[in-house]
């Protein structure tokens, strides 16, 4: 499993831009991102190379952050490949809360929140999915 | 041609109308003595004896009555009558999660109707006029107070509440009502709406709108009447004096009378609460004389403004109260609904993990926005949207259920809310520029 940061973002110019600028003063890599946004804020939903010390500095700087385990999978880079995923977990009803896309090592990569991690890990090998590890960012 | 409802009481000489209120308040201090407890007791602290009171000016010997006197009668515990005389019930905001309630014997209500026929009269409306009544109908006190004083003089009521805009403009061009009664926001947005829907107003019959239950500049008249093609009337009232009908503008616009038989009024100083006069800027604070359900003695509203006891034009006696222009209290007015920050604040503590850090905005685009800004703390905060969405829905809810008017609630970082002295700012009105 993974462990992704989430950051409250208010919706205003300038904001992101505040938040790469640390992240690039502490070479912090950000290795996979997703933004969900409401008309006042967003979410950014980040796997970077060095959690903790992101989390650190993010707390210092005063960010609201959490950090949640997700689920990284390696997908082949061809049409119904996410279909295998989505169906395998949802005939087993597990939930996915959300879900977005990376490339890691050239391979394609879809992180998933999902309702059960422990469940949704277990079916995901037993039908040979290739799972990622933190080290894999 | 003035038009009255009750001439011989309306224009009744100054010191008739004086020598009337003191045989009033006589009798009152005797009634509240004897019926309620709340003020039997705080005579007796002072020392005071019902027969102390003979005439009108005796009012500065009775001790004054505190909305927080209501709040802690909740709900029927200062009434002058038994549970059995009391026909009907409204309420408004309170200071916290509970209401002020206010109870009616069928004498309350029938004096009501008396003086909110008269206030209808006063503008100049009469039985011919058809009234569409735009003020809310429950237990707000608007609705059903303008109905009864408009069927007692005639007209013909259509008790169509507030809201719907697209209804009340086909109401008003096919039943062709004539007057219009709802707060003056609303009126200058329905006029804002029939023009942007390519309504002429000038093919309106509309001619008339009696506007209150919140405060309004003169300027918003000029822009209502310009916008409508109307006159537009100020009525002033609380829920605790009956509600509307306590004072109304007559024809001159020149300030709201005040219906002197039914009530003594004063202004008192904002700092020390001891009578000013005529002419000065102060709170305003009303004896009730002829209720008979929950009897007011000097109730303080915490509503400023200056009273003119000049001779008005249009022959009334009773004297007049300009415009409020401000408040005692930290109480706001939103979309004709009184709003205590306390009430928003009590709202917010019942939702689990909500901080202590918010900020209330409230401002105006023709009609009032109420914006809660809140703080959330690391264990409020969700990478999940619809788990904050369902936080700010939460607090929504939990705010429109407690003040019957709808917020948006804006979820903020911690730590964002302005502090001062280590507390929130709290309060921010932007409207300043329309009070």
């Amino acid at each position: 499993m993974i462990k992704q940061i989430s950051i409250f973002l208010p919706n205003h110019p300038g904001t992101l831009a505040k938040l790469t600028k640390l992240f690039m003063e502490n070479a912090i890599n950000m290795r996979a991102l997703t933004v969900s946004e409401t008309a006042d804020y967003g979410i950014l939903k980040i796997i970077v190379d060095r959690t903790e010390d992101a989390a650190n500095i993010l707390d210092k700087n005063q960010y609201l952050t959490a950090i949640t385990h997700v689920i990284a999978v390696e997908v082949e880079d061809k049409p119904g490949a996410l279909h295998q995923i989505a169906k395998m977990l949802g005939d087993n009803g597990v939930n996915i809360d959300y879900l977005y896309s990376t490339i890691v090592k050239e391979a394609a990569v879809i992180v998933l929140r999902v309702s059960d991690n422990e469940e949704a890990v277990k079916i995901l090998r037993e039908n040979n999915v290739k799972l990622l590890d933190q080290k894999d960012f | 041609m003035t038009v009255f409802w009750n001439k011989s009481a309306e224009t009744m000489p100054s010191n008739e109308l004086k020598e009337l209120q003191g045989k009033k308040l006589s009798a009152l201090a005797k009634f509240v003595y004897e019926n309620i407890q709340f003020y039997k007791k705080k005579f007796d602290e002072m020392g005071l004896k019902p027969d102390d009171i003979k005439t009108a000016d005796d009012i500065t010997k009775l001790p004054l009555t505190y909305k927080d006197d209501l709040r802690d009668h909740y709900p029927f515990k200062m009434l002058a009558v038994p549970m059995d005389d009391i026909v009907r019930v409204h309420a408004s905001s309170g200071t916290t999660g509970k209401p002020t309630v206010v109870s009616y014997t069928r004498k309350d209500i029938d004096d009501w109707t008396e003086l909110m026929a008269r206030t209808v009269m006063a503008p100049g409306i009469t039985h011919k006029d058809i009234i569409q009544n735009a003020y809310g109908y429950g237990l707000f006190t608007g609705g059903l107070g303008f109905h009864y004083g408009a069927e007692k003089v005639g007209a013909t009521v259509i008790p169509i509440s507030g809201g719907n805009t697209d209804r009340q403009l086909m109401i008003m061009q096919d039943f062709e009502s004539t007057v219009l009664t709802c707060t003056p926001s609303y009126a200058l947005f329905i006029a804002e709406y029939a023009k942007k829907e390519g309504i002429d107003v000038s093919k309106l019959a509309l001619k008339k709108a009696i506007c209150g239950a919140e405060p309004w500049t003169d300027d918003l008249r000029k822009t209502i009447e310009k916008n409508m093609q109307i006159d537009a009337y100020d009525i002033y009232g609380l829920s605790e004096i009956y509600g509307p009908g306590v004072s109304v503008e007559c024809e001159e616009k020149d300030g709201m009378h005040i219906w002197e038989d039914f009530f003594i009024v004063e202004t008192l100083d904002k700092e020390t609460l001891e009578p000013v006069g005529p002419g000065e800027e102060g709170v305003l604070a009303f004896t009730t004389l002829e209720k008979e359900g929950l009897p007011l003695i000097r109730y303080i509203t915490n509503d400023v403004t200056i009273l003119s006891a000049e001779k008005c034009n249009c022959g009334r006696t009773h004297i007049r109260m300009k415009k409020v222009t401000g408040r005692r209290d930290d109480m706001l007015i939103v979309r004709g609904i009184n709003v205590f920050p306390s009430q928003i604040e009590h709202a917010l503590m019942q939702i689990p993990g909500v901080s202590g850090h918010y900020q209330i905005i409230v401002d105006r685009d023709i009609l009032d926005s109420l914006e809660v800004k809140v703080e959330l703390t690391p264990d409020t905060f969700s990478d999940k949207m619809s788990e904050l969405e369902k936080f700010s829905n939460d607090i929504e809810t939990k705010i429109f259920n407690i003040l019957q008017v709808r917020a948006k609630v804006e979820l903020v970082t911690p730590g964002t809310i302005p502090r001062s002295m280590g507390k929130s700012q709290r309060v921010i009105d932007k409207r300043t520029k329309n009070i």
